[in-house]
């Protein structure tokens, strides 16, 4: 078996539970995020934005702003003087500032640099916009409608049928088999029509950067962002500059949950910096992030499933309709590849579609697709199981993919864990507690692919023998400290030793973005090769010393040793000793590995929760939450948690209360934490976290990602929970009390 | 803009007589909000938080006298006013976050006038009296007739609230306030209901006020859903006719934060479950 | 446009500044004073973010004028070590990983202080409610609660 991949090893480090190193600066209010670092002369940017959801923009008059004192730059779209190649960096650009119409309400229309920030927000109410108002659709169903109104002509590709308005740009197809013959073999096929509202990832950090750019094209951005690599590569395609011109650094980052996996106003600040001269700090309020930022996509959609009296499931059908916003998107496929991807079936199909909207461009949220894709079939799986007098859980894992499983989206599964999930719940006590009065046990089972992809990392043994590792991703949730510990396990030294940085984009080669539940695995992975990269070194630098064959040296506890008798006797040479003669055996010592990542490892998870429901108001408490999921390896076990459990709270949240409203007149009417209802602390229990461990065969410590399974099987397992308890099944997310109460009532 | 702080109620008034685009600031959780998002433009913000007989509480005449600058959370830690008046105090406690009560007073949801505002239908049902003060001396207004529409108050140019009166709790009497919102915490009331009720040696009731919030442009005071109550005990029919009554007198609207049919079911929900809690107040037993 | 003079007492130093009518609290710490750990997350209370005491209050910064700071005395994350010397709650945070992307922390901190010292002995549902209005979308707030409750326990056994 070659060294990188799985093997069976004990650790040293890696599933301990050490403090994380970046912990003190933000315990003390020290640790620097987007909006905290400022710049000699800076100007403090504003951007104007589109009340309207789809207008023509017919002329834009700045003069007075321009003329106010401290106002030192007024852009609109005609600054932008670059055209992308690429339509997907041309809709980027659009985004950031309209061209010929807004497209939603918020969609920016106009920017300003100013000496104070009250200055750049009067220059706003300075600038004049004539907007022609055009027709507009924000409800996806109605979208896809052929009469309705298009936000952008020419867009769809090929794959899609007709009879469709212009507004849904891709469809996407999956599975095997025939379903309309598994149908014919069920015992009892359910077929039913659900929606989900379009929610926010809700980052608690408003994006936020700090702009340089110069007339020689140089520039310099800080920003909070999951991906710095990705903000320089787009600014530059969308700006015409050249990528190395360009250096991005990653502040630190105030959650971003896939929202920040994008670019929303950099180029913005770069424009703005070049016109007036000066760095620009641009800084989203609330309102902005909620209007302007992609939220997740709403959904429409219709699942059908078959089933036998004995569980077994005979056949099933998918069709996702999503809601991509104010551009083309590509989040339906992924619905549409995730759905089944639990189950081992002979006759599976699903089909995604991707709508245009008047909204703000859908953007990653946890795990795209898959929270929407999975709410529908654990639904019905879970109504089967009801009407059938069949054990949710037994019958989950009666059709339960497994190890050589073929996969409904195409692949054949290695070692997964969903069994192993499966297994934990039914041996749980939560599974056989008692309930009350008005309450419910919901499961549902989830999946998520995760990412592997470019990644880059550099590990230098310093004079005195620490160790300094720099990695391209910025740390959302304490990846530096799994990053150390990968480093320290595989050097065989102590944690305290290494320190990694988050390299800017100057530093390191490409790096993907935070993204795909990559970051352990992909970086871990290159940081274990980086690490073996420079034992190799050492040994090298070894032998040298001891006039031995570098193939005759072995590498433990942090030090060179002869690797038997037969290599000569001597005593063994520390890192730190190596590390002091370095200048006399060759140089600096240094390992780097850069890959494009692969066998990131499929992930599932099982969620079991208690809610009880007020009869006579609809209100939904939730009682009691278990999370089991498969992490391969757990490297920092409290983290791995962290994200067991903030999945979940995001997933309750989708549940109950969360949703984008949108009056009649187009507008989002609820741009603030006020009425956009985020689960609160009293609104929780504690939330249980069981992690499995299933080895990934595709990484040396067995890792798979954790970040984003977590957040898809809640909005299933709640709405099992209060069906089950109402008597009533429930098809429409959020699951708020006014919607819940007349479910009950039968109105 | 610009910033003031008087130190006495008649700088405070000749302040606001003398620049009708000037705002009183008390907590400031309603006026900053607005001002943060541009939804207003005061010439002057005019702080009453340095009048020392503005942030004070104190008992006066068997009642209680609450400063208009007193943070709401200043009242839940006043012992004895919570025992008299736990309805308007559970009010005050639910404004906002933690943070929210450190700030916003009583007066100044009053004079926000939301349909919404927590304390508000808690004050009505307490019988509580706002103390104006203005360029012609100072009145005493029912809590009630200060509102008069979503945002818009009886108050006269140069005009501002300085106190709140809370009469003295009558003997065997009870008050509660409950809401009824989507999440624990945080968020506008989508329906509120204050009870205050007095019982008889034999656990009668003989008065009952109920004022109810979110449910119409101003706070609806419920005449007939209080007659409901009275002459009974409060027993399950009693409580059945008033949920009746307080669901007929809403008079609600659809919007983002419930429909107008969800909101008239939960309001006799409400009621009698805030019905519950003052009957058990009046007998002593809560 | 004509300042506001403002002398104050942030975390036990007297503290002077020129500010505009119209900014907060929140922007004077954060833009004049370089003081950047207390965060705005929303600018209209709803988070938390930027949770400080205020004369012994807590109170978001986003929602007090700067010049009504005069003569008042404010506690901010910044103040809240004492030295290299980490407060209880600060160190179980780090200990029981009470945090993910740590920008809420800030506020959770100073907001769980102002808790302890009013009352030390909180039960599990009392600190979620005074924490209601500190917003954290990573942790689902379970670690949070935990190091709070295991801060107070080890408070009341040193006092």
């Amino acid at each position: 078996m070659p060294k990188d991949e799985y093997q069976s090893r004990d650790f040293r480090i890696v599933g301990t539970r050490p403090v994380r190193p970046d912990g003190i600066d933000k315990v003390t209010g020290k640790a620097r995020y987007g909006a905290d670092m400022t710049a000699p002369g800076m100007l403090w940017g504003a951007i104007l934005r589109s009340p309207h959801a789809h207008a023509r923009i017919k002329s834009i008059d700045t003069s007075a702003a321009e003329a106010m004192k401290g106002v030192k730059a007024v852009i609109t779209r005609a600054d932008f003087t670059y055209q992308p190649e690429s339509a997907s960096l041309a809709d980027v650009l659009d985004n950031c500032m309209a061209g010929e119409k807004a497209r939603y309400d918020g969609h920016a229309v106009a920017a300003v640099a100013a000496t104070s920030k009250s200055i750049a927000r009067a220059a706003l109410k300075a600038i004049k916009v004539d907007y022609g108002v055009l027709p507009h659709v924000t409800d996806v169903d109605e979208a896809m409608k052929p009469d309705a109104p298009v936000i952008e002509a020419g867009r769809v590709q090929e794959n899609v049928p007709e009879g469709y308005s212009e507004n849904v740009t891709g469809r996407s197809q999956y599975g095997h088999g025939d379903p309309e013959a598994g149908f014919e073999k069920a015992d009892l096929v359910i077929e039913r029509h659900f929606t989900t509202a379009a929610t926010h990832q809700g980052y608690i950090e408003p994006n936020a950067c700090l702009a340089q750019l110069g007339a020689d094209g140089q520039g310099e951005i800080w920003v909070c962002t999951q991906g710095h690599y990705m903000v320089r590569n787009t600014c530059a395609g969308v700006l015409g500059l050249d990528a190395g011109m360009l250096r991005v650094t990653a502040s630190e980052i105030g959650g971003g949950f896939g929202g920040k996996t994008h670019v929303w106003m950099e180029p913005t600040a770069l424009v703005l910096s070049r016109k007036a001269g000066k760095p620009v700090k641009l800084v989203l309020s609330r309102d902005e992030v909620f209007r302007a930022t992609g939220p997740t996509a709403s959904s429409s959609i219709d699942v059908k499933i078959g089933m036998k009296k004995d569980g077994s499931i005979t056949g099933a059908t998918a069709t996702y309709r999503l809601q991509a916003g104010a551009y083309p998107g590509s989040i339906a496929f992924l619905s549409a590849m995730c759905g089944f991807a639990p189950y081992d079936l002979k006759h599976v199909r699903t089909e995604g579609y991707e709508v245009m909207t008047n909204r703000p461009k859908a953007a990653a949220y946890r795990a795209p697709g898959a929270p929407m894709a999975a709410y529908p079939v654990e639904s019905v799986i879970d109504e089967l199981c009801q009407k059938l007098d069949l054990d949710p859980l037994e019958t989950r894992l009666k059709n339960a993919a497994r190890e050589g499983t073929k996969a409904s989206y195409g692949p054949t599964y290695p070692a997964i864990g969903l069994e192993a999930t499966l297994k934990a719940a039914q041996s749980h006590p939560h599974w056989i507690a008692p309930l009350g009065e008005n309450q419910g046990r919901g499961v549902a089972c989830g999946f998520w692919f995760n990412f592997g992809g470019d990644t880059c990392v550099s590990l230098m043994v310093n004079p005195d023998g620490t160790v300094s590792l720099s990695e391209g991703n910025p740390d959302i949730g304490g990846s530096r400290a799994s990053m150390s510990m990968m480093a320290a396990e595989e050097l065989g030294v102590d944690l305290d030793q290494v320190r990694t940085v988050i390299a800017d984009t100057a530093s390191l080669g490409q790096n993907e973005v935070t993204d795909g539940s990559r970051v352990t695995f992909a970086v871990g992975l290159a940081t274990i090769k980086a690490a073996r990269h420079a034992i190799q070194i050492m040994k090298e630098r070894a032998a040298m010393t001891w006039g031995i064959d570098p193939e005759a040296v072995d590498w433990r506890d942090g030090a060179a040793h002869p690797a038997g008798p037969n290599a000569g006797k001597f005593p063994p040479m520390t890192i730190k000793e190596i590390a002091a003669i370095a200048s006399n055996t060759g140089g600096p010592i240094a390992g780097h590995h850069e890959v494009t990542a692969e066998g990131a490892g499929v992930s599932f998870a099982t969620h079991m929760v208690d809610t009880e429901t007020d009869p006579e108001t609809g209100q939904v408490k939730v009682l009691r939450y278990t999370v089991f999921q498969d992490a391969g390896k757990a490297v920092h076990p409290d983290y791995v948690e962290g994200q067991f459990q903030g999945g979940a709270a995001q997933g309750i949240g989708w549940a109950i209360n969360e949703e984008y409203i949108y009056g009649e007149d187009g507008r989002l009417q609820n741009p603030g934490f006020l009425d956009y209802r985020i689960p609160v602390a009293s609104d929780l229990p504690m939330i249980e976290p069981v992690i499995l461990e299933i080895p990934n065969p595709g990484h040396p410590y067995g890792v798979r990602g954790v970040g984003e399974t977590s957040i898809v099987p809640p909005l299933a397992a709640i709405a099992n929970a209060v069906s089950r308890s109402s008597n009533v099944r429930l098809t429409s997310l959020p699951m708020s009390p006014p919607k819940v109460l007349a479910a009950m009532k039968g109105t | 803009m610009r910033f003031q702080s008087p130190e006495s109620v008649d700088e405070a008034v000749a302040l606001l007589a003398a620049d009708p685009e000037a705002r009183v600031l008390a907590g400031g959780t309603d006026l900053l909000v607005r001002l943060r998002m541009g939804d207003v433009a005061p010439s002057a913000v005019i702080d009453i938080k340095r009048i020392t007989e503005m942030t004070t509480i104190a008992q006066d005449d068997g009642g209680w006298r609450i400063g208009a600058a007193v943070p709401s959370a200043e009242m839940n830690e006043t012992a004895a006013l919570v025992t008299d008046w736990p309805g308007v105090t559970e009010a005050a406690d639910l404004i906002g976050s933690t943070q929210i009560q450190g700030r916003a007073t009583v007066a100044g949801n009053l004079c926000n006038a939301s349909p919404a505002a927590d304390s508000v239908p808690a004050m009505v049902a307490a019988g509580a009296v706002a103390r104006v003060a203005g360029p012609n001396g100072s009145r005493d207004v029912p809590v009630e007739d200060i509102p008069t529409g979503p945002g818009q108050t009886s108050l006269a140019q140069g005009e501002l609230v300085t106190s709140i009166f809370l009469p003295a709790k009558p003997e065997n009497s009870g008050s509660a306030y409950l809401r009824f919102i989507p999440r624990t915490e945080m968020d506008i009331a989508v329906v509120g209901v204050g009870i205050t009720l007095t019982l008889d040696s034999a656990g009668a009731v003989t008065a009952a006020k109920i004022a109810l919030g979110a449910v119409g442009p101003k706070v609806i005071v419920a005449g007939d859903a209080a007659k409901t109550l009275i002459g009974t005990t409060g027993d399950d029919p009693a409580l059945d006719a008033l949920a009746a009554a307080c669901s007929a007198a809403a008079t609600p609207i659809d919007d983002k934060r419930g429909t107008a049919e969800f909101r008239r079911d939960v309001t006799g929900v409400i009621a009698k479950r805030t019905a519950r809690i003052a009957l058990a107040r009046a007998k002593g037993e809560a | 446009m004509s300042q506001i003079h403002v002398i104050t007492t942030i975390n036990g130093d007297e503290t002077e500044f020129l500010c505009e009518a119209q900014e907060t609290l929140l922007d004077v710490l954060r833009d004049h004073l370089d003081l950047t750990g207390s965060k705005e997350g929303c600018g209209t209370g709803d988070c938390g973010a930027c949770s400080v005491i205020v004369d012994g209050r807590l109170v978001c910064a986003c929602l007090m004028l700067a010049g009504e700071a005069e003569g008042r005395s404010v506690e901010t994350i910044e103040g809240m070590a004492d030295g290299d010397d980490l407060h209880p709650l600060q160190q179980k945070f780090l200990e029981m990983a009470a945090l993910q992307c740590g920008v809420c922390t800030p506020g959770i901190l100073v907001a769980t202080k102002n808790l302890l010292e009013r009352n030390p002995n909180p039960t599990e549902e009392e600190v979620r409610y005074w924490l209601a209005g500190n917003l954290c979308r990573c942790t689902g707030y379970d670690k949070i609660i935990r190091a709070v409750m295991d801060t107070a326990a080890d408070m009341r056994g040193a006092a």
